[in-house]
């Protein structure tokens, strides 16, 4: 009986000859990492446990990312409790504001992550990294306090399910997209507890962005990991980082619990509306939604190609009157990297802020909450109540195209439209 | 480990932002998050909390992020326990690593708000005292007992500490 690629990856990184899905492991982590939010409760446990010096200090990565540059002085106290802490440890992953970006942008992009790659994450998004074939999964600040004591963390194998996608993409149709026709699918705990690993000759033919994009949401369907098996377009991103990456690849006779083969070639653009990222819909056939607020960017659709969309639409265009235009690329490369494009002055000139790298908006942090009645279009991963800021406001979630279209009409828009 | 409190009932599905929302991650105090537990969706939820109360929801709860705040919202706030239909999987892991007691149970669903509930943590066992009702449960696999008899997750390892660090089984 085969293996998938995440029970390869699993078993590379559990001293064990054999296992099997529902079986309790200890896994060693080539990366454990946490923000200004998941950092500081696992510092205090690891230090309130009266433990002193990290397993290793090369395989530890803090980002003050979600509060940050910090909004207030209690989260400027929770991140200096990471700075801290990085430099009584002499912990070299930590990046300060100016060179920090949004996590689950920011570590591939640094080639801190890796194909084949065990990394655990005190934040829900650490699946984004399946895209390069690692395994990579959501955890709590305690987790990380024991990871950093032994370098270990204790998980149960999960099962896999396989997502097939045939067909070929539709012109505004991305990952984004194909994520949310799965969720949409399959519900918000349909890959309760599972690895979900994406396929299909459309994957073949995804860019890195869009399978990031992909793998981001994995969590919103219940699902520990989403995986992407790495191929040309994996190995050409990895090339020249430091480390050796591990291609690791399913067995042809692996076991899945489910299979799902969708032929995506009539996908349109899609919304999920609020408040679940399940309860997705045809962008046309939203009718008249007015949008106060357009947010682009977040671990999910902060990366240069989303922002090149974005300008694509917006570029001699206007946000319409009433409307906050709020892109935010996802770490300072693709900051500069728009600057030189030319893609920030098109953002700037449609009447949009334009940010530097922080998650704030997508949690209700800063950088744009909602108030009560308000209506988001976002490039983000959550619409749940309340979300962006009042219980009261709404959020629907789409990629780059539809946000920046809806952006100039002020209501939510398909971008043939225009 | 016998724990007992009145219910309070919510639906599916209930996220963590719901938990507690993000505005207050600034705090990592149990008992100043234990305020805004459920706030979102119930404003007055921490108010009418009794210690020892219990959680009752249906599917999925805790879905969302990984905040470890939510587990602690809940604890700060005097719940003693969670039943639902199922968890999203790192609200699990979380309610299991800071010694949140929890069980899964198909017939949660029975349970009406402000039944009186006993829980068996160690037999698994749902007493509906108010209905006069038993409700099986899947008893936790031994690793995730000892975890939990220890208090948590540092515990357990600080016990460990020196040791192969931990058995496998």
């Amino acid at each position: 009986m085969g293996y998938t690629i995440a029970e390869k990856i699993l078993l590379a990184h559990c001293g064990r000859k054999t296992i099997k899905p529902g079986e309790f492991i200890q896994a060693n982590v080539d990366v454990a990492l946490a923000n200004d939010i998941t950092a500081p409760l696992a510092i205090s446990e690891f230090k309130k446990s009266g433990f002193k010096q990290v397993f290793n200090k090369n395989k530890i990565v803090l980002v003050p990312d979600h509060f940050a540059p910090a909004k207030d002085l209690k989260s400027a106290n929770q991140c200096k409790i990471l700075a801290d802490f990085a430099k009584e440890q002499g912990i070299k992953n930590y990046f300060e504001v100016g060179r920090m970006g949004i996590e689950h942008v920011l570590l591939p992009e640094q080639g801190i992550v890796l194909p084949g790659d065990m990394v655990i994450g005190a934040d829900s998004h650490t699946c984004t990294y399946g895209a390069l074939g690692a395994y990579a999964t959501g955890m709590g600040s305690t987790d990380l306090a024991r990871a950093y004591v032994d370098g270990k963390c204790w998980l149960k194998v999960p099962a896999s399910h396989k997502f097939i996608y045939k067909g070929k993409l539709n012109h505004w149709v991305g990952g984004k997209d194909l994520i949310l026709h799965t969720i949409g699918s399959i519900g918000v705990d349909g890959a309760l507890y599972k690895v979900m690993e994406f396929c299909g000759p459309v994957i073949r033919k995804l860019g890195m962005d869009d399978r990031f994009s992909m793998c981001n949401m994995a969590i919103e369907a219940g699902a520990r990991a989403g995986l992407i098996e790495p191929d040309a377009i994996t190995r050409k991103f990895v090339a020249g980082f430091k480390r050796k990456p591990k291609f690791y690849h399913s067995d042809p006779d692996a076991v899945y619990e489910k299979i799902y083969e969708w032929d995506v070639t009539e996908l349109e653009p899609l919304v999920a509306c609020p408040h679940l990222p399940s309860n997705v819909k045809p962008a046309s056939s939203l009718k008249n939604i007015k949008v106060d607020q357009v947010v682009i960017g977040s671990c999910t659709n902060g990366r240069i190609s989303d922002l090149r969309i974005a300008a694509k639409i917006l570029k001699g265009k206007k946000a319409a009157g009433g409307v906050k235009l709020i892109v935010f690329p996802a770490t300072q490369k693709i900051y500069l990297e728009a600057v030189k494009e030319g893609l920030a002055e098109i953002f700037v000139k449609a009447g949009g802020v334009f940010s530097t790298p922080t998650c704030g908006p997508c949690l209700g942090g800063h950088m744009g909450i909602l108030t009560e009645g308000e209506v988001a279009i976002a490039t983000t991963n959550r619409n749940f109540l309340g979300r962006m800021g009042s219980p009261k406001s709404f959020v629907y979630l789409s990629g780059p195209a539809v946000a920046a279209t809806s952006a100039i009409t002020g209501r939510i828009t398909h971008p043939d439209r225009i | 480990m016998i724990i007992k409190g009145k219910a309070h009932k919510f639906g599916d599905d209930i996220n963590t932002d719901d938990i507690i929302a993000a505005k207050y991650l600034v705090s990592t105090d149990a008992k100043e998050l234990g305020k805004h537990c459920m706030e979102t969706i119930e404003p007055k939820f921490s108010q009418a909390v009794s210690p020892g109360d219990i959680i009752v929801a249906g599917n999925n709860f805790g879905c969302g992020s990984s905040r470890e705040h939510a587990p602690l919202a809940i604890k700060g706030c005097g719940v003693s326990a969670v039943l639902a239909k199922s968890f999203a999987a790192i609200f699990f892991r979380n309610a299991i690593n800071i010694g949140l007691p929890f069980l899964e149970s198909p017939d949660v669903h029975k349970i009406n708000a402000g039944d009186i509930i006993e829980i068996d943590l160690t037999s698994g066992i749902i007493k509906n005292i108010t209905q006069n009702q038993d409700y099986k449960t899947q008893a936790f696999p031994e690793f995730l007992q000892d975890i939990v008899e220890e208090g948590g997750l540092m515990n357990y390892i600080k016990k460990r500490a020196g040791e192969s660090c931990i058995r496998s089984r």
